[in-house]
Parts: structure tokens; sequence; C-alpha cells
């Protein structure tokens, strides 16, 4: 009896402690996008608690205005729907910044996940002088501090003019991101049965063929893994872009363009909840939706640069 | 593959090479200077600040965010919505740092006593306990350990999910012959997963130690360094461009690299383990 007791005791004091910690681990986002549909004058004056009663009085004034950099509907004649669209693609709002993380995050994901594959391809099924040497270098790659490539590099583009455009920070991101990428592709790639290859070999297929039409196909989850995991960290990176990049709004990242918000002390606090949503949606979609290969990657990958 | 050795070769390797060289020349590199630039980084009292910071996080934000995600992977292994807490709790990982520090930022926001409190922590210091509000990002007591707190908010998760996976790997006839044998969960979680677990452990340990080395992102927005929350890589970075010393620049970058060599040494050793068994 007492023991049966003890037992239901702890097991409200284990389920207790569980939902405490997710709710101290939900709670900030949770008050953070509750902030992001307040209004200004709400949002610097009072907690994102008192809102969550009765009438309800929400907006989306903040997106609009961090989207088009531009306040919209106070004082102004009412715009229309076609013009606040526009604002968001040419302005200088987060619209802008959002397109440029699009930019900037396809190619230097799809780059390194090609050339990689190759690459891990050659490492792992072809036979060549100091092929294990170039692995061994791989791996010692894999947690060499990205702040030790900053300075010549950076000369190097300021001599290319390669400084301040997409396509300087694409070529460093294909990089900085291959060392993981060749060794997660390697290990996959190395772990299918040798037979396939040899009954291919034999068929007369070349090296070519046997890439695209056997390893590729078979390897589907390993390379969608990395391609999350590349495409995330693309996506977050401040310190890439704030270096290869430089000052410009033109060019700027939703991550540069945040973080330029938050150091103009004051005048843009309001905007700060809505403009870090903003940069939110892509990857909490991504991780809602493709989780077992979200977790694989950023698994595998941790030690990366 | 040729692309591939270009990449490496023109963004790793040389560059490497070069800054290690850049590390021992002048402001501009005109000049050779010996070792001045690393003098100037272990006696510079900023510079010496940052290290000391740096040794806090990996003290604290070590030992908090792997205890923690071992504890949450232990508890949450024993109800049955294991994967949703789960999922709550890595969450932080699919965002930025930015991302993070603006959401930690209002929690912090501090207003003086007697003001409506907007940040949630000093509002639930002032009506639970009754305390005066705090400035959790100026107060040079707590400043450290605020930004500590939102490193450990993003990254326990990942530790859980790590540890989670090596628990499951425990194989159950050991725990269970435990619990015949009349053990309390205490001890079989002290004598018999933890030392299990110890290769875990230590992969996630040092996985941990090296987001310590180059804690950046973080410390930049939310404070930038000021009001003696500077780390090595904020500091790096100013050297660069608020500073342009090039040289000091390149030698605090390989004092990172120096302190990432011994995991270099044994993820080599690691890897020839693993390609001799097969």
């Amino acid at each position: 009896m007492t023991g049966k007791l003890v037992k239901a005791l702890s097991r409200s004091a284990l389920h207790i402690v569980i939902i405490s910690i997710c709710l101290v681990w939900t709670l900030p986002s949770f008050g953070l996008l509750v902030n992001s549909f307040r209004s200004r004058r709400d949002i610097v004056g009072t907690g994102w608690w008192t809102t969550l009663k009765t009438p309800f009085t929400f907006t989306v004034e903040n997106y609009v205005e961090v989207l088009t950099g531009q306040t919209h509907g106070k004082g102004k004649a009412p715009d229309s729907r076609r013009s606040i669209l526009g604002d968001i693609i040419t302005g200088h709002g987060l619209g802008r910044a959002f397109l440029n993380s699009l930019i900037i995050s396809i190619p230097s994901t799809l780059i390194p996940v090609l050339v990689a594959s190759f690459a891990a391809y050659a490492l792992a099924w072809m036979r060549f002088p100091g092929r294990d040497l170039l692995f061994i270098l791989v791996v010692g790659l894999l947690v060499v501090p990205l702040q030790m490539t900053l300075i010549p590099i950076l000369r190097l583009y300021k001599g290319l003019q390669l400084a301040g455009t997409f396509l300087g920070v694409w070529l460093a991101h294909t990089a900085y991101g291959l060392p993981y990428a060749i060794y997660l592709l390697r290990n996959f790639f190395s772990a299918l049965p040798r037979d396939l290859f040899e009954s291919a070999s034999l068929d007369g297929a070349s090296q070519f063929v046997v890439f695209y039409r056997i390893v590729v196909p078979l390897s589907i989850p390993a390379i969608a893994s990395l391609a999350i995991f590349q495409f995330l960290w693309v996506w977050n990176d401040l310190l890439v872009a704030l270096i290869y990049l430089g000052g410009t709004r033109d060019v700027a990242p939703l991550t540069m363009h945040i973080s330029s918000m938050m150091s103009s002390l004051g005048e843009n606090w309001h905007l700060l909840p809505a403009g870090a949503f903003i940069s939110m949606v892509l990857p909490l979609i991504i991780f809602a939706t493709l989780q077992p290969y979200f977790v694989r990657g950023i698994l595998a990958g941790s030690l990366k640069g | 593959m040729g692309s591939a050795l270009f990449f490496l070769t023109v963004y790793l390797i040389y560059p490497i090479l070069n800054t290690a060289f850049i590390s021992f020349l002048g402001r501009n590199s005109e000049e050779f200077t010996g070792l001045d630039n690393y003098w100037y980084v272990f006696t510079n009292p900023d510079m010496l600040a940052a290290l000391k910071n740096n040794l806090l996080w990996l003290v604290v934000f070590t030992s908090i965010t792997v205890s923690l995600g071992l504890i949450i992977a232990v508890l949450t292994d024993r109800v049955r919505y294991e994967a949703a807490a789960k999922a709550l709790i890595f969450l932080p990982m699919a965002i930025s740092f930015v991302a993070a520090s603006v959401i930690w930022r209002f929690m912090f926001e501090f207003r003086p006593a007697g003001m409506p409190q907007i940040g949630l922590l000093n509002a639930l210091l002032g009506t639970l306990a009754g305390l005066e509000p705090v400035a959790w990002l100026v107060n040079t007591g707590v400043n450290n350990f605020a930004l500590i707190g939102v490193g450990i908010w993003v990254w326990t998760g990942f530790c859980m999910v790590i540890l989670s996976a090596g628990l499951k790997g425990i194989p159950l006839q050991i725990l269970e012959a435990a619990r015949i044998d009349g053990a309390s969960e205490w001890r079989i979680f002290w004598r018999i997963l933890l030392p299990m677990m110890r290769t875990t452990i230590l992969v996630v340990a040092t996985t941990m130690v090296i987001i310590v080395l180059k804690v950046f992102d973080i410390v930049y927005v939310m404070t930038n360094g000021n009001l003696g929350t500077e780390v090595i890589a904020n500091r790096m970075y100013k050297e660069m461009f608020n500073y342009r010393h090039f040289g000091r620049a390149s030698a605090i970058a390989v004092i990172l690299l120096l302190a990432v060599i011994p995991v270099i040494v044994s993820n080599i050793r690691r890897f020839r383990a693993q390609e001799a068994v097969q």
C-alpha cells in the first residue's frame, strides 16, 4: 500500500520536473511570439503576459513595418497591398534581408553538397596515391576554427574584388562546409556493399554511371541530412557574413540585419520580436517537417568550424 | 576531387599557414615583430579578461549543458511523451544565435524598481520573490552568467539527444538484472548508467569545449563584449575590424587553433582505429 503511494508520488514528481523543464525551454520563445503581435506602445510599456486576456489586442503592424522598412498606415494615405509587396522586395527592410539570406543560402548549400559527393566517392571507392593521407587531412580540418582563415581570405578577396559580393560568400561557405560534408558522405559511401560496385563494373559501367545510378540514389538520406545541416548553418551564420560582406544593407542577410537593429538602441526595439520570428520561420518549418534528417545532420556536424 | 582540393587548399590550408605567419608580423604585416603579438595576447588587460571569461564559459557552460542534458535524457526515457518533450528542448538548435539573443534580450529586460517590468525574469523576481529587479546584462556580477545561460538554452538539447542515444544503447537486461537484485534507481544511475556512458559523455563534453572556444554570436549581439563580458573570438573580431591590427588578430586565432589541436589529434587517431577494424 505505502509502496504504491510512494511510486505514484515519485511518478508525479517526475512529470512535474519534465513539464517544468519544457516550460522553461518554451516560454522565452512563446513570449517573443506574443510580443511580435503587440503594438509598439504595449511592447515598450508592459510585459507580454498582460496581453493574454480578452479582449485580445493583437496586430500585424510590426511585421509589415519590419519587412518593408517603412511605417505603413500611420498618417499616410493607406497603401494598397501591391505597394507593400513592392516594398518588401525592393525596400531596405527585412524583406530584402530575407531575400539576401535565400540568395546566400541556396548556392552555399548546393555547391558544397555537389563538390563533396564527387570527392567523397573518389575517397571511398577509387584508388589513387595519397588517398588515405587526403582523408586524414579532411578529418584534421573538421574542427579547425574558421577564425584561422579570415584574414588571409579577406585580403585575397580585397585584391580580387570579391569582398562584399555574394559570390565571395558562396565560395567561402562552400569551402568551410566541405570537410564535414566530405567526411559524412565518405563514411556513408564506404559503408555501401562492395558487391554493388563489382557487378556494375563487370557490366562495363563507367565510374560516373556507378556514382550517378547507384551511389546517389542509395545515399539520399545522408545527402538530405547534409543539405539540411549546411542550409541551416549558412542561414543562421553571422560571422562569415559579417567578415566577407562588410556593412552594406543591400547584401546583408537576416542575421546581420537583425543584429544591427539590436545595436541601434531604442528606436527599433518594438520591431525586434517580429524580425526575429521572420528569421526563424524557415528553420522552424524545416525542423517540423524534416526532423529525423535534421537531427542526424546536426549531431554529426556539431564539430564543424 | 580536383575542385574539392582547390577549395580545401585555397580556403583552409593556405590561410592557416598564412595566419600563423602573420601572427609574427606587425599591424599591417610589414615588419617582423617576433613574439610581440603573443606577448600582447597574454598581458593586455582586455585580452586577459577575455581569456578569463572563456574559462568561466568553459567551466559553467560545459558542466551545465552536459549534466542537464544527461538528466533530461534519463528522465524523459521514463515517460510516454518523450519524443515531444525532447523536440521542445532541441528546438533552439534550429534557430540562429542572433534570434536566440533577441528572445533572451526580452527575457532579461530591466526597468528600474517601481516601474512595471516587461522582462519575464524581473517580473517573476518581483511578484514571486518580492526582490528588486536585476539589470542582467549590465550588472557585472551576473552578466556573464546571463550570456552563458543563453548558450545553455541553445545547446542543452544537443547534449540531451546524443546522451539519450547513448542511453538507449545500454542493454535492457543489465538494468533489469540490477532491478531484480533490488538496486535502487539512484544506485543504478551512478553504478551502471554513468560508467557505461563514459565515452558518450566525453564526446559531448569535448564538443561543448570546442563550442565555448569559438563562442562569438551571442556575445557580439547582446553586449559586444562590453561591461566585462569579452570573449576571445569577439576580441579577435575587434582587433581585426575596430583596431585593424592584423598581427594581434592572427595571434588570437593561432591560440584558438592550438587549443583545439588535442581534439584534432584524437579525431585522427579514432578515425585510424576505425579504419583498422574494417
